[in-house]
């Protein structure tokens, strides 16, 4: 299992790394979304820091989203997928790593929005243990829920379309946990901030296990 | 005998929930401090926990029961897809109810706390669910796909149970299940609150049965179709 | 000696359409059998079917000794196909395709080499991604594949399409050795002409069923299987 996941990691990221997708489709988005938001919530900075850990947030849910159907469209035409099936490869393996692949390509936009965030809303972060943990442990679910929900949303036209809707609901509690830290990384409320991560941290191992079960009994053919 | 207790499901229910609509408006007295309102008690905990926990949690059981090898059978994917839709419909009823009476007890029609949240949530999930089912797919695979999104979606069913207690929120706390396991209202509220428990189950029992027959009809069809297509198919061959 | 395929009153379906609507056939480990019919007889969904992706939905059948009814997950990694479709990784290079799918199959990955050698592919289409390659060349990394893994059964779905003179020959060449070698190898076409000489055995099918089996040219002994 391991193994494959190994080979399937390196090879989503090898793709990656070729075809840029992520690098100037998903980036752009992100940082898009964030100007928008900042258009939308106006010039005034109190305004802009306040918003600022949900416009965060959402900038990365919305961006999960993309990177959902990517993990999805890594695996090729029907053609493609069907001369993967015959090489054997175990299903939890495969599971794991997609996963992992969209799990660093995700914790660098993390990194990304982050910067962006600081910068252009004047946010200033006290506890930056409890941030840099709530990231980890968001991409960890968000990662497994994406690769699962890419998995199952059909083919390439209606996952388009349905993607977002059945993803999008299962993501929100992270969201209204990842906020939550967040804040309280802005703030330095240790105890409350444990508390959220400890949300983020049962979502993570919870989808991860979900996602590992049941990516083998999803793709049988 | 199980055909006459089917039967018979109907109009027990019917019985049942008018009971409980009685004993609700006229029999039980009104709160102290919430005034004739309070009567929507005995209705929207019921439909929330019919739609909560008996609804979608028969999904997730029917969604396990499907995926598992050994009791894998369509059987269970009818009966899950029967009990979202019918869960789908308690549940925008639950938040109807709950919005009209929060609108008397808290002013607003709408808070963002976290049971109304969670269950908002929940709806637009398994309305999600419903989407996925009418995706044009080989019943198998889209059986597989709604039992995986089942599960996702039902392990939100213990955060809405337990959202009322990690997070200060405007909600009622737990009143029947709190942690003590004391109910704290007593004599024939009690009484006419069980009731429409058990009204809105049988209820919604028989919704589901009537739903999950349906399915069955619409596909009993198919054994047989096969049989026809396959010699149309060889009678092709021949014909060239 | 058990037969490398054995199928009886097979029945595949695609949604509800029948595709293969009660298919007869039996071939032993190291035939060669080629494939003719119209389209739409059910070649393609044939190949799918004992490649182990397809399901029995009535009949029996196995492949390698493997049961289709409750083994056919078995099947597949002894089994090489080559379709109509790519079936690569597009932004992959050939030899990342290569390498990628002999460690998948946990086979020494320096097999990539002298496969991309046998179907002549040079330094340069090496350097190219599989996407910008011609379609030729791109049946030819598919074939390399097949050549790295050696499956025991080789699967080809109109092998001779889209390949120049040159291409075609490689191709027979290939199948020859692959027979040799012991591999059962099963392919469809559309050209008897090219088809029939290097098969032991030539079956048509029609209407998704086996409508009539023939020797082929590679055949000498006449008696080597059963139809």
């Amino acid at each position: 299992m391991w193994r494959d996941a190994w080979l399937v990691a390196s090879r989503d990221l090898r793709i990656e790394a070729r075809s840029r997708v992520v690098l100037w489709q998903v980036v752009p988005f992100a940082v898009l979304a964030l100007l928008l938001f900042a258009f939308a919530f106006g010039p005034q900075r109190e305004r802009l820091v306040t918003a600022a850990p949900g416009l965060f947030w959402l900038a990365l849910l919305f961006s999960t989203v993309l990177f959902a159907q990517r993990a999805r469209a890594l695996e090729g035409s029907p053609a493609t997928r069907e001369a993967t099936r015959l090489l054997g490869l175990d299903p939890a393996g495969v599971f794991i790593g997609k996963a992992v692949a969209l799990f660093l390509e995700l914790v660098i936009l993390e990194v990304l929005l982050l910067v962006g965030i600081l910068l252009l809303f004047h946010v200033v972060v006290l506890s930056w243990g409890i941030l840099v943990a709530s990231l980890l442990l968001a991409a960890l679910g968000l990662s497994s829920a994406s690769v699962l929900y890419g998995a199952l949303s059909g083919e390439a036209q209606m996952r388009a379309t349905l993607l977002p809707v059945l993803l999008l609901p299962i993501v929100a509690p992270v969201l209204i946990a990842g906020v939550r830290a967040f804040q309280a990384a802005v703030n330095a409320g240790g105890a409350l901030g444990g508390r959220w991560l400890g949300v983020l941290a049962v979502f993570g191992v919870v989808y991860s296990a979900l996602g590992i079960a049941l990516y083998g009994p999803l793709e049988e053919n | 005998m199980r055909r006459t207790v089917l039967r018979l499901l109907g109009p027990i229910a019917l019985v049942l929930v008018i009971a409980d609509v009685i004993m609700g408006l006229f029999v039980t007295p009104p709160d102290v401090v919430q005034g004739e309102i309070v009567r929507l008690v005995y209705i929207h905990p019921a439909l929330a926990w019919v739609a909560l926990y008996v609804a979608f949690g028969m999904a997730a059981l029917c969604s396990v029961l499907y995926l598992w090898p050994r009791t894998r059978s369509m059987t269970f994917d009818y009966l899950a897809a029967a009990a979202v839709e019918v869960g789908v419909v308690f549940t925008i009823l639950t938040l109807i109810t709950g919005s009209i009476w929060g609108r008397t007890t808290w002013g607003v029609w709408w808070t963002w706390d976290a049971r109304l949240t969670s269950t908002a949530l929940l709806a637009v999930m398994f309305m999600g669910y419903l989407a996925l089912r009418r995706v044009p797919a080989d019943p198998h695979v889209r059986a597989r796909r709604c039992a995986v999104v089942a599960l996702f979606a039902a392990v939100d069913v213990p955060i809405v149970h337990f959202s009322v207690i990690w997070w200060q929120t405007l909600h009622q706390g737990a009143t029947v299940l709190n942690s003590n396991l004391s109910p704290t209202i007593h004599g024939s509220m009690a009484w006419t609150l069980l009731l429409s428990f058990v009204a809105f189950t049988a209820a919604y029992a028989w919704m589901v049965i009537a739903r999950y027959r349906i399915e069955v009809i619409r596909h009993s069809g198919d054994t047989q179709e096969l049989d026809a297509a396959v010699e149309a198919r060889k009678a092709e061959g021949v014909a060239l | 000696m058990a037969p490398a395929i054995s199928l009886q009153s097979a029945v595949a379906v695609a949604g509800r359409f029948p595709v293969l609507a009660g298919v007869d056939l039996t071939l032993s480990e190291g035939m060669v059998c080629a494939v003719l019919g119209a389209n739409g007889a059910g070649k393609t969904s044939l190949l799918r079917l004992l490649a182990g992706l397809m399901t029995l939905e009535r009949g029996s059948g196995s492949v390698l000794g493997f049961n289709l009814t409750t083994e056919r997950a078995s099947v597949r990694s002894h089994v090489g196909l080559m379709g109509h479709g790519i079936g690569l990784y597009e932004e992959l290079l050939p030899k990342e395709n290569l390498v990628f799918a002999l460690k998948a199959a946990r086979l020494d990955p320096k097999r990539a080499d002298e496969a991309l050698d046998r179907v002549g592919i040079n330094d340069r289409t090496a350097a190219t991604p599989v996407g910008q390659l011609s379609a030729g060349q791109q049946r030819r990394v598919v074939l390399a594949s097949l050549i790295a893994r050696r499956p025991r059964l080789w699967l080809l779905d109109e092998p001779h399409a889209s390949l120049d003179e040159q291409a075609r020959t490689l191709i027979a060449g290939v199948i020859e050795e692959a027979a040799q070698g012991g591999a059962t190898v099963v392919a469809t076409s559309h050209e008897p002409e090219l088809a029939v000489p290097m098969a032991d055995v030539v079956v048509t099918m029609g209407g998704g069923v086996v409508t009539s089996s023939t020797l082929g040219g590679r055949n000498q002994d006449g008696v080597t299987h059963v139809a």
